[in-house]
């Protein structure tokens, strides 16, 4: 049977730009461009390696977001995924991350799944926790932040470094895994994948069509509540000097006036 | 005053340095009680430990779960001993673990989360959390305003400060799910340590980057750690180059620290990298290319050729220390 390979994909602020908070204290969207998050181009790059090893399978790119997500659906088409599904509602505007784990369980669910792959972190939120919330509610195995993935007979398998050990693990499908940013570089999109993107299909889903209570995501539905948001001030540059020869003798002299030696 | 519960981060039978730190924060908002999870024979002098940092209570439980599934089990366990407890918030590190199961702790608990916080205090509607975000250029505070807050606390928020309670010893039998044993540690490597500080509770740390050149390059880097008892650090274009280990790398997709002292070599000053480390009290940087962003955020820069600057400032730093 076909394995079904879901990957879930965020579609987020450039972190080159200048990201800043709205009055409602949410992410400001239109202030800088978006994109595909960078660490989810990881995830979709093992889930197209597992689906290419695998043969028989299928990979669908799945996200949560305002109607320009598609660009990320788009990106990750165009490097080879088959088809995308995308969820979008203006009651999700300000959805925390139980919210969002609700709404992409029960759309992952809806898709069907054997495996889901998630990157280990959006680039903008940053928790990381949206994998082992999903695997919590859908009671599947969660094996998460690896650095190495393979699925061999039912069995998914992958190295996790963690700040005391590198550990081995292993479970049974249907799990949920996410993918770290040393699992390999993701391919670039080709011309041929780029063109062929364009024709492959999109299916949108609003919360109704999920059976998803509006009252329940959203920022009213949100568990936490931001109070204040302060940009830090800039860095002040100090001075710089060039190297005569001296370069590491002045250092010294501005690390002994700082009392560090 | 309520209970807050936290958890004992432990590795090789010894409490690590962020577990007495969150001790500490504990106590601003109420009675700590520690959580101390498979530690075999090593649970004494853990409890000992915990006891001399303000655990009124320590929870101990122990099962072979712990060490052999992932996850999983601690949730059940910390779940467990939060509902029994009726504890009013519970704090864990900010590793990847840690925050994976204080999450699904959060979602069985109906409680809010806030993550990566640098540091907490009591509030008039419970705890409020500092975070840093968006490569550290804003600050947020926060409050969860559903169920039992739950917080997880980033290394170095706060310095440990002993001050000596009871420690009770409360044994738990956990209960565990049939989710449990969904994913097996098949095998575990520990990481063999380098004798340098860690990175992530370093006072000085020094680190370096593409313009290293080459692994054998790390050298001069770790010649002038070592003449200021500094950790090392690399971006993620040395660690990549696989010059040096992951473990060392300091960025968004690495470790976030704030030492005192982070001395940025041949690194030139990336949003990614810089996630890491602008919350650092000094910055200085060795560079060849005087446009370098790093030099913005540096409070002393030198444009040089970090193989003739680092030597020379080694030598001086050993000269004047001797
Ligand atoms: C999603 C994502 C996550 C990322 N996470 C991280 C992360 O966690 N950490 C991280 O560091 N990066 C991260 N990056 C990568 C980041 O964008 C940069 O590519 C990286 O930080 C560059 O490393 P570098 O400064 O060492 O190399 P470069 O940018 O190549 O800079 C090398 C510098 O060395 C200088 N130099 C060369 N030779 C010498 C010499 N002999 N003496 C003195 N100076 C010299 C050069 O002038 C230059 O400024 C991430 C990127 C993405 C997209």
């Amino acid at each position: 049977m076909s394995m079904k390979i879901l990957t879930l994909v965020k579609y987020v602020p450039d972190a080159t730009g200048d990201r800043r908070f709205t009055e409602d204290m949410t992410t400001d969207r239109d202030a800088v461009d978006g994109l595909l998050s960078e660490l989810d181009e990881y995830a979709v790059e093992q889930a197209l390696q597992i689906s290419e090893s695998h043969g028989d399978a299928e990979v669908i790119v799945v996200t949560m977001g305002p109607a320009d997500a598609k660009d990320a659906l788009r990106k990750a088409l165009s490097m080879g995924a088959d088809r995308a599904v995308h969820t979008d509602d203006e009651d999700l505007h300000g959805t925390d991350v139980f919210g969002t784990s609700s709404v992409l369980a029960e759309l992952v669910q809806h898709v069907g799944f054997d495996l889901v792959v998630c990157g280990m972190a959006s680039t903008d939120g940053g928790m990381g926790v949206l994998p082992a919330l999903l695997a919590e509610r859908l009671g599947v195995p969660q094996v998460t932040l690896l650095s190495e993935v393979a699925v061999d007979d039912g069995v998914v398998s992958g190295l996790r470094d963690g700040d005391t050990a590198t550990e081995r693990l292993q479970a049974e499908l249907p799990a949920v895994v996410s993918v770290t940013d040393r699992s390999g570089e993701a391919r670039y999109p080709s011309f041929k994948g780029i063109m062929a993107a364009k024709k492959k299909p999109v299916e949108y889903l609003d919360l109704d069509d999920l059976g998803i209570d509006a009252a329940t995501v959203g920022l009213a539905g949100s568990w936490t509540a931001v109070d204040t948001a302060t940009a830090r001030p800039p860095r002040t540059a100090g001075s710089v000097v060039k190297d005569d020869g001296d370069g590491g003798t002045r250092l010294a002299e501005f690390l002994a006036s700082q009392k560090f030696i | 005053m309520g209970e807050v519960l936290v958890l004992v981060e432990h590795a090789d039978g010894r409490v690590r340095k962020p577990a007495l730190e969150l001790l500490t924060l504990a106590r601003r908002i109420g009675e700590p009680s520690a959580v101390v999870l498979g530690a075999g024979e090593a649970a004494d002098s853990i409890r000992a430990k915990a006891a001399e940092y303000g655990a009124v209570k320590v929870y101990v439980a122990d099962a072979a779960q712990f060490a052999d599934y992932h996850v999983v089990p601690k949730v059940d366990a910390l779940a467990q001993i939060a509902r029994a407890a009726d504890a009013v918030a519970l704090l864990v590190t900010s590793s990847g673990e840690g925050k994976e199961i204080a999450a699904r702790v959060a979602l069985r608990l109906n409680s809010g989360i806030i993550t990566d916080a640098i540091n907490v205090h009591a509030g008039e509607r419970g705890p409020i959390a500092t975070q840093s975000v968006f490569a550290a250029s804003y600050q947020v505070t926060s409050t969860v305003t559903e169920g039992t807050p739950v917080i997880t606390v980033k290394p170095n928020a706060t310095s440990p400060e002993p001050a000596p309670a009871e420690g009770t010893v409360e044994n738990v039998s956990v209960t565990f799910s049939a989710a449990a044993t969904g994913t097996k540690v098949v095998s575990r490597v520990a990481r063999v340590s380098s004798g340098r500080p860690e990175l992530t509770e370093a006072a000085m740390i020094v680190s370096g980057g593409r313009g290293v050149g080459a692994a054998e390059g790390f050298s001069v880097v770790e010649e002038l750690a070592d003449s200021l008892g500094a950790a090392v650090g690399a971006s993620r274009a040395a660690v990549d180059a696989g010059w040096y280990p992951h473990s060392n790398q300091v960025g968004q997709t690495g470790k976030q620290v704030s030492p005192q002292l982070y001395i940025a070599n041949g690194i030139s000053g990336a949003i990614q990298h810089r996630a890491g480390m602008q919350t650092s009290k000094t910055i200085v940087a060795v560079n060849k290319d005087p446009e370098a962003p790093i030099f913005d955020l540096s409070d002393f820069g030198v444009v040089g050729d970090l193989f003739d600057v680092l030597p020379q400032l080694t030598a001086q730093i050993k000269a004047r220390k001797s």
